[in-house]
């Protein structure tokens, strides 16, 4: 298999599998949740408060009274390391042709240069992170090998995209495929993995949100 | 009815519902939480962070709720919870957490930290592993009346000295009072001021309001432990009594933990809405100081500030309430750093208070809240909770620290214009 045999098996059916893995798991682990039942509250509510919880999905981005200062590794790096993968995925401009290809959608890309800087910033910020995972003490606790996983499994496929646009290491259609194939490994293993909580985070910041807001306290 | 390890798992099963599957879906492994915990934070030890607390609990969910935790169970790969992992875990999930709420305020992805522990300690109790000061005060609950094993008589005995003091009767057993008030055992042992104050300024108000004989506890035991059947029957009394009085609103004493029992677990517990209200004695004042029937007269001078009880402030939504009242009486009131619905905990709540063996864990932790006063420079500190000021005083006491501790209810009173 030469090298534009690989990126069309990447590009092909190891996509294809990948997707139909990642649509199923995560319509499994959503029946895992909503398949639980949940009490209605009996309890009169405060004030009629609707839409706390969906503000809370947005509200609860911002750090609360006191935790920046406290803990201002965990916001910052966690902050550029969001905004620059979103940035990554949705904003440069080949993924913006591939994401037109399959629903028909598009919009305006940002320069190469500026998604190549968020790159850079998602990836130190990773790395920050991890050093911070290792010696903080409550993080280091908690960690355990579904951890260090999700972080290898998110750093691929930025640190592929980065060398393969950059034509670094190894030749550029190699390179390519490998990108994709760590894609769609982060694919395989999102839903099954705490990078659920790329969806599942709508659902908690959602009742925690209607929880305080029944009771008349603004989360 | 005895306790197993497979009741307690079963309770566990049972309580894991929609929204904790999506907590621990969500959980990133982040660790604010620690940050938010007064346990955490006193110590330093990574043992008390609050995700971390439900261990247990999120083996049973992934192992009984997901796809993959079901295989890992199925070929042997996954760890079974034990009754010694169990007992490792009760002091987690008793001594070091008051229920303060304040870790579900935090966390980054929602989580309703608070919520779960509360579920967990059904499955506690349920296996037996609940602190024994715990069982008993739950016991003396159920088969006396209260926790601390108080009876009518000793209210009676309280209405009777009050009634001398103040020359106000006591409405007993009144059929149509507006209002049924109720007291937390804390109050009528080491507060009588608590009732003299009410009395003084309902007469002032002219407000309608009476005890009941078979429901003057409000506080529930059965909650703290985490026993719902018990907790049921609890607040049972509460609803019979207000039902038989044809009352249209019960009142929830300076106690934090009770306004959780009656005003939000209590519809729950019961399966139906409740036919009356259920209002914190702060929220009927604040009505009364807003239609002007409750009027005082001078200002505290002292410089004084204001602990905020967990149940009422954060879990409760009073906020403004109580501000607005001491702006009335108080000259130079100062917040505490954190104040409202950020405020730190007192350190006794949720059962601790209730539970011997917290006790040195307890009076370290109060250290947050030393700093807290201690920055504000006063030496009078109101709150609304009878708890948290028998706690406070402790740890006041503990730290050498010259700061009186008074009930809300009560300063207000001390500066009622009364007689017109
Ligand atoms: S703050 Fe929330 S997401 Fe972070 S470790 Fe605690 S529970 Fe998990
Ligand atoms: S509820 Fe309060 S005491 Fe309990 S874990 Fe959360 S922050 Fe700590």
């Amino acid at each position: 298999m030469n090298h534009l045999d690989l990126l069309t098996f990447a590009r092909g059916s190891a996509l294809n599998w990948a997707l139909i893995i990642f649509v199923a798991g995560v319509v499994l682990r959503f029946f895992e949740i909503f398949g639980l039942s949940r009490k209605t509250d009996l309890a009169r509510p405060r004030t009629d408060s609707p839409g706390s919880g969906w503000r809370t999905m947005f509200t609860r981005s911002i750090p609360p009274q006191g935790m920046l200062k406290r803990e201002p590794v965990t916001y910052i790096a966690g902050y550029v390391f969001h905004l620059g993968l979103f940035l990554a995925i949705f904003f440069f401009a080949p993924h913006i042709e591939f994401f037109r290809s399959i629903t028909g959608l598009t919009w305006p890309a940002l320069p190469s240069a500026l998604v190549d800087a968020s790159v850079v910033a998602a990836i130190v910020a990773l790395a920050v992170l991890l050093a911070h995972r290792l010696n903080n003490p409550v993080k280091r606790m908690l960690s355990g090998f579904g951890d260090y996983l999700a972080w290898t499994v998110t750093l691929l496929p930025l640190l592929t995209g980065y060398m393969a646009y950059h034509h670094l290491m190894l030749e550029y259609t190699l390179m390519l495929s490998l990108h994709i194939f760590s894609v769609e490994l982060l694919l395989v293993l999102l839903p099954f993995t705490k990078l659920f909580h790329t969806f599942s985070v709508f659902v908690s910041r959602w009742y925690n949100g209607d929880f305080f807001g029944r009771k008349g306290v603004a989360s | 009815m005895s306790a197993t390890l497979e009741k307690g798992l079963n309770a566990f099963k049972e309580v894991i519902d929609t929204p904790i599957a999506s907590y621990f879906s969500s959980c990133v492994h982040c660790g604010l939480c620690a940050e938010a915990c007064l346990f955490y934070n006193e110590t330093g030890d990574p043992k008390y962070t609050p995700i971390h607390k439900l261990e247990p609990l999120r083996r049973v969910w992934k192992q009984e709720y997901t796809l993959l935790g079901k295989l890992g169970k199925m070929l042997g790969l996954s760890k079974q919870v034990t009754d010694e992992e169990l007992s490792e875990w009760e002091p987690l999930v008793y001594d070091s957490c008051t229920m303060c709420g304040r870790c579900s305020m935090v966390c980054p992805v929602g989580n309703d930290i608070t919520y779960m522990i509360r579920k967990m300690r059904e499955g506690m109790s349920a296996s037996g592993h609940a602190p024994e000061d715990m069982k008993s005060a739950t016991a003396r609950a159920i088969n006396i009346g209260s926790p601390m094993g108080i009876k009518w008589p000793a209210v009676q005995a309280q209405i009777k000295h009050v009634q001398a003091e103040t020359d106000i009767e006591v409405p007993v057993d009144k059929v149509g009072a507006d209002y049924l008030v109720l007291m937390s055992s804390m109050e009528i042992i080491n507060f009588p001021e608590y009732l003299s104050a009410l009395s003084r300024i309902f007469k002032q108000a002219g407000v309608s309001w009476t005890l009941a004989p078979d429901a003057f506890e409000a506080t529930n035991s059965g909650i703290q432990i985490g026993a719902s059947d018990l907790a049921r029957e609890i607040v049972s009394r509460i609803v019979v009594a207000a039902e038989r009085l044809k009352v249209k609103c019960v009142i929830s004493p300076e106690c934090g933990h009770a306004f959780t029992a009656i005003r939000w677990e209590g519809p729950n517990l019961m399966g139906k809405p409740f036919g009356f209200e259920v209002k914190h004695i702060l929220e009927v004042l604040d009505e009364l100081h807003a239609a002007g029937k409750l009027k005082t007269e001078g200002k505290d001078k002292r410089p004084l500030t204001y602990h905020d009880p967990c149940q009422i402030t954060r879990r409760g939504g009073v906020v403004e309430q109580p501000r607005r009242l001491l702006g009335e009486v108080a000259e130079d009131f100062r917040e505490m750093p954190d104040a409202g619905v950020m405020n730190w905990c007192c350190g006794g709540g949720g059962g601790v208070s209730a539970n011997s063996r917290a006790e040195p864990l307890r009076l370290e932790v109060f250290k947050v809240k030393k700093r807290q006063i201690e920055s504000t420079g006063v030496h009078t500190l109101i709150t609304a909770c009878a708890n948290c000021r028998i706690v406070m005083e402790e740890g006041l006491e503990h730290y050498h620290m010259k700061v009186e501790v008074l009930g809300l209810t009560e300063l207000l009173a001390e500066y009622l214009v009364e007689g017109e």
